[in-house]
């Protein structure tokens, strides 16, 4: 069995800057896995700008802010294994991949980076009642059918859910010359980030429909029409309020999660929160070797942060590889009022190396608070914030001083300020 | 009588929301902006909106049926159908570099279209 010092599982934004940082640092035995026909991941179909604002300091496309990786890769030697699916990993680090070249073969690594994106959730997670006809998409899977096929799934449009990738898609189907007819969300405020509904709905004057979803698909072979329902603070549908909508197409945005069946099949621990692993500072999970980054670990809004987090878990496995595994005890990173999750949610005080970022969701729109991190009762660090809402990823550094000193469980926390 | 305008900025991610007061179409303050370019397109989005157009063109000769291209500049917000309608007319051939030159002047604008990505 071929042994590698590392092996990181996914070629996309997380595997590839992962891939870079452990060449940079000296780790020159690692191999990436991807299961397209291109490395790049999600980034090669979002052909819209504003990637890369902090990591590049320029408005990129996706295609664009990918590219620059590859290069980065490809300059640095790093091999990379194309339509390759990676079907089991243990605890042990034994990988089992298949591809048409060589089948089904086994490889150990010392190190592996779980860098393996999310999924969208689909129709059948949300139990629309109605026929089951074609023309109900999920938004990802009708932007790889338009931006990298180069076919358009529709003509008239409804989208349910206001996450980015449906206003997005709203958008480009729009420029593409399909009606959008509006975009219905479930919940009183958009889901999506606040420029995306000023350039994606309001440029095109596209209607928001916040707490409304679709209660029914009509359609014997082909998508006829929805029916849009009106929601109570319940969320629950309320009758009377039904409108119809005769369209040839409906797109789901409605929730990206983490995917983890390697993960679980290794053993490694999942934070019901996120959805995705628990990592230390060193994006590290419970089983020892096993790192997490990207969208695998929770789904992020900017690709910048995926970025700096899997540099984080490079640099995490780098230091495992040469000095091992961290001895002293460890505390949790917690969300307490007002958030809803912390990452990382471990950290090994004593053992720190460096400022820490934790990333952090807000649990419900704010206009004024300020986010605190507190450790018994101490509070460490405090920072005040304007409109923050769950769709923004926030965050808060702590030092390489803070971290050691700890002597307890580090809380985040929100406290209004009216 | 002063006017305000609410408005979400798009030059990146963060989306500041801008409030802009106005006196017969004078701009006479800009708030809540966090950089200069914030104030930049809330002044311009009071004269006429501008934005980065992204789309895709035919390609030939490559594994993949379309190239995504990119405006380099803003153009007006109203000639986004004009636009359109030139680069659903345009096929390139495969090689292409990232940042070549597909239209040199998109809809009279001024802008160029430029391939987002290389593709061989």
């Amino acid at each position: 069995m071929r042994k590698y010092q590392a092996v990181i599982i996914g070629g996309g934004s997380a595997g590839l800057a992962a891939a870079v940082t452990m060449k940079q640092n000296g780790i020159d035995d690692i191999l990436v896995i991807e299961k397209d026909r291109e490395p790049g991941g999600i980034l090669q179909q979002c052909i819209h700008n504003g990637f890369g604002l902090q990591t590049f300091k320029e408005q990129l496309s996706g295609p664009a802010y990918a590219e620059r990786f590859i290069d980065q890769a490809e300059e640095l030697g790093v091999k990379i294994l194309l339509n390759t699916m990676v079907t089991h990993l243990s605890k042990d680090r034994v990988i089992e991949y298949v591809n048409p070249e060589e089948g089904c073969v086994q490889i150990q690594a010392d190190a592996v980076i779980l860098a393996v994106g999310c999924y969208e959730r689909s129709r059948g997670a949300l139990a629309i009642p109605g026929e089951r006809p074609a023309g109900v998409f999920t938004a990802g899977q009708a932007q790889r059918y338009l931006n990298i096929e180069g076919y358009l799934v529709g003509k008239k449009v409804f989208i349910l859910g206001s996450g980015d990738i449906g206003l997005i898609m709203a958008r480009r189907m729009t420029l593409e010359g399909a009606k959008v007819y509006g975009v219905a969300e479930l919940m009183p405020y958009s889901n999506g980030l606040p420029r995306n509904i000023q350039q994606c709905l309001n440029d095109f004057n596209i209607p928001l429909y916040l707490s409304h979803t679709v209660t029914h698909i009509y359609g014997k072979d082909r998508l006829e029409r929805i029916e849009l329902s009106a929601v109570d603070e319940n969320r629950k549908p309320i009758p009377g309020s039904e409108q119809y909508f005769d369209v040839d197409t409906l797109l789901l945005s409605v929730g990206l999660i983490p995917e983890n069946h390697l993960a679980e099949e290794a053993g490694v621990k999942l934070d019901p929160r996120t959805k995705g692993p628990v990592v230390d500072e060193d994006y590290m999970t419970n089983v020892e070797g096993i790192f997490s980054c990207g969208n695998g670990l929770h789904v992020h809004d900017l690709v910048d942060f995926v970025t700096l987090q899997a540099q984080r878990a490079a640099a995490g496995a780098v230091r495992y590889l040469k000095e091992g595994q961290k001895t002293k005890p460890s505390v949790k990173a917690e969300p307490g009022n007002g958030i809803g999750y912390v990452v990382p949610a471990v950290i090994h005080p004593g053992e720190v190396s460096g400022t820490k970022e934790f990333f952090f969701r807000i649990k419900a729109p704010v206009d004024k608070a300020v986010v605190k991190a507190v450790c018994g009762g101490r509070v460490i660090r405090q920072r005040n914030r304007t409109k923050m809402v769950p769709s923004e990823m926030e965050r808060i550094t702590l030092t390489e001083k803070e971290l050691n000193e700890l002597d307890g469980d580090l809380v985040i926390e929100m406290e209004e300020i009216l | 009588m002063s006017e305000r305008k609410e408005l979400i900025c798009v030059n990146c991610p963060m989306g500041c929301r801008v409030t802009v007061e106005l006196e017969r179409k004078e701009v006479l303050s800009v708030t809540g902006n966090s950089c200069p370019r914030g104030r930049e397109y809330a002044i311009q989005e009071c004269i006429q909106p501008m934005r980065i157009l992204t789309s895709t063109v035919r390609i030939e000769g490559a594994g993949a049926r379309v190239l995504p291209v990119i405006t380099e500049e803003a153009i007006p917000l109203e000639k986004m159908d004009e636009a359109m309608e030139e680069i659903r007319n345009v096929t390139v051939h495969a090689p292409v570099q990232i940042g070549t030159v597909i239209l040199d002047n998109l809809a009279g604008t001024g802008v160029k279209l430029t391939a987002s990505r290389s593709m061989h």
